[in-house]
């Protein structure tokens, strides 16, 4: 069995075999950046080297990232790595791809699935994103009208636009939810694919947002073609298959640990500490309910990683998206106020296609446009309230008229 | 370290033996404790329940937690007796345990034990022979004890007037502050002495009777003196403000299952009343805030169980932000029951009453920000 000392050791087998190359200090700053500041693994190679040791993920299985130990382990080897310095795989660019590609095909691929796509993924090589929603589908996921048609090879032919979706300009594989059989009702007739990027019918086109840059993009989708052996799970299964993704979705957040002022709110404070000339008694006021409120969403994200621990996941983690999303659009409203004059300004409107989204390092106005989108990406708060509300607390299903029909006669 | 950090990370789970003591309570407070009981005994005028408190000190052992095992106690901590006032506050059970257990006896322990005059009560409040209460008023704030309002003579005779005390009325003992000869100390008052005389007042909580403590030429032992009686009483009010917030968590635990349960039973317009989704949401919404409480509750009882530097912020955070989920929670009990939370025979009021006076005790959630302001370098303007 593998327990913490056991990562310990292998985590340093990993370090003296492949030291990591330490980042060149910039041009500017004192002392010499001496070549041996050069020297040691490459960032890819060392990823990689991370990965075929079994400390990628560590509750996955061996020769897959992994070595079947407890998840909660992974935070052993990662502090042990942060502390030597070494590179990480950028978990921000490549999110989709770790937080809802990975377990799925963990659960859902094949044996040549997994081998194909699971390295690249972790390394960041190739990044993932997720052609789920569309123009007529978002939160019900299930009435997705893109098709696939299987034809005499076996493969599949796929027709329909996505949108929304996240990274897709930087991104070779996709995981994409297609409608198999429109004579069933809605989310039985779906199947799971994985899509490659770069095959002639996938296009990609921008999608600017309240921001001014294109984070996400429109995907338009003609007779693409996709072999059987990209198909996750069985045909007509997608919308289980689908769930496991969503789940993910929202467990992911149990492993990080933020210090105190860790986030958004952090950013706040410090504007309060270095502008005293624009404190006023109500911005204090909601100031300081505003930390209250972040450190004790911080507390329950940290109760929740120790019940993670102990191996009993509290449901915690389906509320967490909630209070997250609410908080970052409460606190980055009240950073916009707060500056005064300079709240009115904008650092820049430029459209640009960012690779990922940056809360901290960008200004007041961007953070609190940003923050609209916490409470519609992943599941709108609207939808996560009804989740907590059946599955957490019990209360009765919304009554429904769509279940029993065919997808091809509901009214659209 | 900036004094925004904390030092270590807390334990904000529950332990086997937390459980085990959890689910012994819970069975006596079932017993003991429903609401049809606790209602009747409100109304009875005792100031509580007797058999109750006999149950859960001499049985349990609940009172001497905080007490260590050579002072006839327990020897646990913080994080247990924050178990105990969880399922009371799921009660509403009226027992002086806050009061008494907490605040009491966490005073007392910060006067010299090794004397008699303070090892005996203790003791006798581990074992439940004898209950306890501090005399300051229930509004006090950790940090916000203002001048004393009893003097004390030379000879120890005590003059003043001591305004809602919780508690108070059902006490043998009370621990009075006061300006004695030599500036301020703490003394013992025997409450069936000569020159003590307790004025009850109807209080909106009717589960923690109040009343107005007037001593006149009333005899005390001076159990602590200067720095250590302003430290102790300090420490009484910090550690009872810490664990309120578990009562508290308590309380709106029970205002949302049990508004859960009736959603889920009671139909209107052809189906279930929970399942209309402006009344789930908000459930659910009830939810996310109980389980954040958890969070700072418990956060509180483990940075007071380990005395850690940072147990100033987590006392003053887990009351600025358990006390009005404790409101919310209640308040929104009553409403989503319509018709029926509105009678004295719904339980629900009972919870109400507790939660919006547990607001104001020792320090409403103001105050708490404000001492946090100080705490974490957020300076006002
Ligand atoms: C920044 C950002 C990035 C995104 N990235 C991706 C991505 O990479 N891949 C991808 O596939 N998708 C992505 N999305 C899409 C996202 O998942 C959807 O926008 C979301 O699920 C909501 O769907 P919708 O936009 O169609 O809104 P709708 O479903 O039309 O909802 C409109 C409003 O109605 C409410 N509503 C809908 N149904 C209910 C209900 N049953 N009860 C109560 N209220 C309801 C919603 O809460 C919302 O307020 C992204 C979205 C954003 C904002």
């Amino acid at each position: 069995m593998t327990d913490a000392a056991d990562l310990r050791r292998r985590t340093a087998d990993l370090l003296a075999a492949h030291p990591p190359t330490r980042r060149p200090r910039p041009p500017l700053a004192e002392g010499p950046a001496g070549p041996h500041l050069w020297s040691g693994t490459d960032r890819l190679d060392f990823l990689g080297a991370r990965f075929d040791a079994g400390l990628a993920w560590v509750h996955f299985p061996e020769g897959l990232g992994g070595l079947d130990a407890p998840r909660s382990l992974q935070a052993v080897v990662d502090a042990e790595l942060a502390a030597a310095g070494a590179p990480d795989n950028d978990p921000g660019r490549i999110g989709i791809g770790l937080g809802m590609a990975a377990p799925t095909i963990l659960r859902y691929g094949t044996e040549e699935q997994k081998k194909r796509f699971l390295r690249p993924l972790w390394t960041g090589e190739e990044v993932w994103c997720q052609l789920f929603s569309e123009p007529g589908a978002g939160s019900d996921l299930a009435a997705l009208a893109t098709r696939a048609v299987r034809d005499e090879d076996g493969d599949w032919i796929v027709d329909g636009q996505k949108v929304w979706t996240s990274s897709a300009h930087l991104a070779r594989w996709a995981i994409l939810v297609a409608r198999t059989d429109p004579a069933v009702p809605k989310h039985r007739g779906l199947t799971y694919f994985v899509c490659d990027m770069t095959d002639p019918g996938v296009e990609v086109r921008p999608l600017r947002q309240i921001t001014g840059e294109a984070e996400f993009n429109e995907v338009f989708l003609t007779g693409v073609r996709i072999p059987d052996a990209h198909r996750l799970g069985d045909v007509g299964d997608g919308w289980q298959v689908a769930r496991t993704t969503l789940m993910n979705e929202r467990v992911a957040i149990g492993g990080v640990r933020t210090p105190r002022e860790g986030g958004m709110i952090g950013v706040a404070a410090a504007a309060w500490r270095d502008r005293p000339e624009l404190r006023t008694h109500d911005l204090h006021q909601r100031l300081l309910t505003l930390w209250v409120e972040a450190e004790v969403a911080r507390l329950t994200g940290e109760r929740l990683r120790q019940q993670l621990s102990m191996g009993q996941p509290g449901p915690e983690g389906s509320g967490m998206k909630l209070a997250f999303a609410r908080l970052a659009q409460q606190i980055s409203g009240w950073d916009v106020e707060f500056r005064g004059e300079d709240g009115l300004t904008y650092d820049d409107w430029t459209l640009r296609r960012p690779d990922g989204v940056d809360f901290i390092g960008r200004e007041a106005g961007y953070r609190y446009l940003r923050a609209k989108g916490n409470s519609i990406e992943g599941g709108t708060s609207e939808v996560l309230l009804n989740i907590v509300a059946e599955r957490v607390l019990g209360l009765p299903p919304e009554p429904r008229t769509d279940k029993d029909v065919a997808w091809k006669d509901l009214p659209r | 370290m900036s004094p925004t950090t904390p030092a270590a990370t807390p334990d904000l789970l529950y332990s086997e033996e937390e459980e085990a003591l959890r689910a012994a309570v819970r069975a006596l407070l079932a017993d003991r404790a429903d609401p049809a009981t606790v209602l009747a005994a409100v109304e009875s005028g005792r100031p509580h329940d007797p058999d109750l408190w006999r149950a859960l000190t001499a049985g349990i052992g609940a009172a001497g937690l905080l007490v260590p095992e050579k002072l006839g106690g327990q020897g646990a901590g913080p994080r247990e007796a924050a178990v105990v006032l969880e399922e009371l506050g799921r009660a509403v059970a009226p027992a002086p345990y806050l009061t008494s257990a907490v605040l009491a006896v966490t005073a007392l322990l910060g006067c010299d034990t090794g004397r008699p005059e303070v090892a005996g009560p203790l003791a006798a409040l581990a074992e439940g022979r004898t209950v306890c209460a501090l005399a300051v008023p229930l509004p006090t704030a950790p940090g916000g004890t203002g001048p004393a309002t009893v003097r004390a003579d030379a000879a120890g005779a005590l003059t003043g007037r001591i305004t809602s005390v919780a508690d108070a009325a059902g006490a043998g003992l009370l621990l009075v502050p006061a300006d004695g000869p030599d500036g301020p100390a703490l003394y013992a008052v025997q409450a069936a002495a000569d020159g003590v005389r307790s004025e009850p007042v109807t209080p909106l909580d009717l589960t923690r009777p109040l009343a107005h403590v007037v001593l006149d030429g009333a005899a005390g032992r001076p159990l602590a003196r200067g720095e250590q009686a302003r430290v102790a009483v300090e420490r009484a009010l910090r550690t009872g403000a810490g664990l309120l917030a578990s009562e508290q968590l308590g309380l709106a635990e029970w205002c949302l299952t049990e508004t859960v349960r009736y959603t889920r039973e009671r139909t209107q317009f052809g189906r279930p009343i929970g399942s209309f989704q402006a009344l789930k949401h908000r459930m659910a919404a009830l939810w996310l805030d109980v389980a954040s409480a958890r969070a700072a509750a418990r956060n509180a009882a483990d940075a007071l169980a380990g005395d850690t530097p940072d147990a100033p912020v987590a006392v003053a955070l887990a009351q600025a932000y358990c006390a009005p989920v404790a409101v919310r929670a209640a308040e929104e009990c009553i409403q989503l029951h319509g018709g029926i939370g509105m009678t004295w025979e719904h339980p629900a009021h009972l919870f109400l009453k507790r939660a919006k006076s547990d607001e104001l005790a020792l320090g409403t959630p103001g105050r708490h920000r404000a001492a946090l302001a100080g705490l974490v370098d957020l300076a006002a303007p």
